[in-house]
């Protein structure tokens, strides 16, 4: 089966900075994707591409298959690419689906259609097998950091969306919770969507991912089967963007 | 009576929620208000009078309308206080254009869509010039009181109309017309605030508007809109308050700022925007104007009155630490 999302030889710029060189970078349906790197090795530029935040400067984006153009944040929802920042955007006064809605709301006539509202969100956590919420008209300021990370996954995949994006979401968890979230990402991934994370934590990565990207200084260093590395190896292509036959070659235009 | 949205999970019995100081904090007005009544009552049987009723509900009236534009505002986490002078102008055009005679319909309209345009102003420039609301709407407070001035020549124009009398003196028994549109108003307002696509992202972009942008909300668009409903709101207050004192006068109406802002707070709205409700401010104006009535009443010097009106305000921004 081919990639739902390949992006092939993708270059981005700021002004005289080059920050992606030639990456190349696919995502596969029923799969968890780890994106990894060091700190400025480039996740958060690709991911910015792959939201359309930033428009790519050279290089193949391809949904489906089809080449596409993806230039905005919307263009990119409307492929069904949604993407979880790691600050949540989410409303604290706000409530579980006010905040799943926020932007999309569902009306009839001029008023807000509040049942169709509530069961659609109801559904989705239940899809996602969420217990651990008493209501959903509880305010989000009164959830915990899992839950919330909870609710703004879950208002990722309220729009059948095809492909999800997680920027880092236990960076910020305890132990129970980080077990929690990493399970409801699994679960995405089973239940068909194509799911990219962005992470720093081995663990985390090896536990749950099917595939491994590693970026290094804007490089991606290599795209592999986790079943097919080791950690050290992983962290290697991290810290020196190789490792054996693995990752870049020596004058690559990588400064060693 | 709060929103049904935001207190949806609030299912605990209500005997421990009289030892939260959240509970007190959010119906702050609805308490100072019953204890003012009680307390007016014994000292003065003739508070609760029928008569003095209709007149406090009259009295109310202009202030709550100004108090509902301004919860859209603070809700947004701006303020406006240019409401009272916007209110002011409407009440001068409505004045010149009366005698010019255009007729009273056409006259209201007038009054409505100038003070809407001043509101809108503040709006544009809050959004897009990125100046401080609080700037903004202190110069529309200048700008629009001496345009009252320049449009009247420094005088009031007496009105003499028989829709307008009828509006300030007829109504539903003890509820005078201006009363009944003030509630209406309301009803509107928290049916917008609460049950409409605007009144979320109104909400959100005062709550968080980092979050609000990033789900493509435009912020700008709902500050526009806020302080539009704003100048609208006192072009209505602007009808109501010629029809209560029969002219239409250039003249200052400070006291009505400060008491939208202070029926706003009185009313559990967080200045910092994102929460509130329109039944708190409601509650609010109706408090401000008991308190003067009944210390009016009393025989109290009128001397007295901002200053307690200056005491409660800040005691009840006090309890609103206290807000979950």
């Amino acid at each position: 089966m081919p990639p739902v999302l390949e992006l092939r030889g993708i270059d981005k710029s700021f002004g005289p900075v080059q920050v992606l060189h030639d990456v190349a970078f696919s995502a596969h349906s029923g799969e968890v994707t780890a994106l990894v790197g060091d700190n400025g090795a480039g996740k958060s530029t690709l991911v910015k591409c792959v939201g359309g935040i930033y428009p790519i400067d050279a290089g193949d984006y391809l949904f489906e298959g089809r080449p596409v153009q993806v230039n905005d944040p919307r263009a990119a929802a409307e492929l069904g690419i949604e993407i979880v920042y790691q600050d949540l955007a989410l409303c604290d006064n706000l409530d579980i689906v006010q905040n799943m809605f926020l932007g999309r709301e569902r009306k009839s006539g001029l008023v807000l259609d509040e049942p169709t509202m509530e069961e659609m969100a109801e559904r989705t956590l239940a899809g996602l097998s969420v217990k651990t919420v008493k209501s959903i008209r509880q305010l989000v300021s009164s959830l915990s950091g899992g839950q919330r990370q909870t609710v703004a996954i879950a208002k990722a995949v309220l729009w059948n969306s095809k492909i999800v994006v997680l920027d880092e979401p236990t960076a910020a968890l305890g132990v129970a919770q980080t077990a929690q979230v990493l399970e409801l990402v699994r679960r995405l991934a089973d239940n068909g969507l194509a799911v990219v994370l962005i992470s720093h934590n081995m663990n985390d990565v090896f536990a749950i991912s099917d595939r491994i990207a590693a970026l290094y200084l804007g490089r991606m260093a290599a795209q592999v089967k986790t079943s097919d590395v080791t950690h050290a190896q992983v962290v290697e292509l991290i810290t020196s963007g190789r490792s054996g036959e693995l990752g870049l070659n020596n004058g690559s235009g990588v400064a060693s | 009576m709060a929103n049904a949205t935001l207190a949806a999970d609030d299912r605990e019995p209500w005997t421990s929620r009289l030892r939260d100081a959240g509970f007190w904090a959010e119906w702050a007005a609805l308490v100072g208000l019953v204890v003012l009544v009680v307390v007016f009552q014994v000292l003065n049987p003739t508070f609760l009078s029928t008569g003095n009723i209709a007149s406090m509900l009259l009295a109310a009236a202009i202030l709550i309308v100004l108090a509902v534009g301004q919860t859209f505002v603070i809700a947004t986490a701006g303020i406006d206080l240019s409401i009272a002078s916007t209110m002011t102008l409407g009440a001068v055009v409505l004045g010149q254009a009366y005698s010019a005679p255009w007729g009273l319909p056409l006259s209201c309209l007038l009054a409505v869509v100038a003070a809407a345009l001043a509101g809108m102003v503040n709006g544009v420039i809050i959004a897009w010039g990125r100046i401080a609301d609080f700037i903004v709407t202190l110069g529309m407070l200048s700008a629009a009181s001496g345009l009252a001035l320049i449009l009247a020549d420094g005088k009031p124009v007496t009105i003499i109309d028989p829709a307008l009398l009828a509006l300030s003196t007829g109504g539903l028994g003890i509820f005078g017309w201006s009363f009944v549109i003030a509630v209406v108003v309301a009803l509107v307002a928290h049916a917008v605030l609460f049950h409409t696509r605007f009144g979320t992202h109104l909400l959100a972009t005062g709550g968080a508007p980092e979050s609000a942008r990033a789900m493509g909300i435009s912020t700008q668009r709902v500050k526009i809109a806020v302080y539009t409903i704003s100048g609208t709101l006192a072009g209505l207050a602007a009808i109501l308050l010629v029809a209560r004192i029969g002219a239409a006068e250039p003249a200052s109406n400070t006291s009505f700022l400060l008491n939208s802002v202070a029926a706003v707070v009185l009313g559990g709205v967080s200045l910092f925007g994102g929460r509130g409700t329109i039944i708190g401010p409601v509650i609010g104006a109706l408090l401000l104007v008991a308190l003067v009535n009944g210390l009016t009443l009393l025989g109290v010097s009128q001397f007295y009155q901002p200053l307690a009106v200056g005491v409660v305000v800040v005691l009840a921004a006090l309890l609103t630490r206290f807000q979950r």
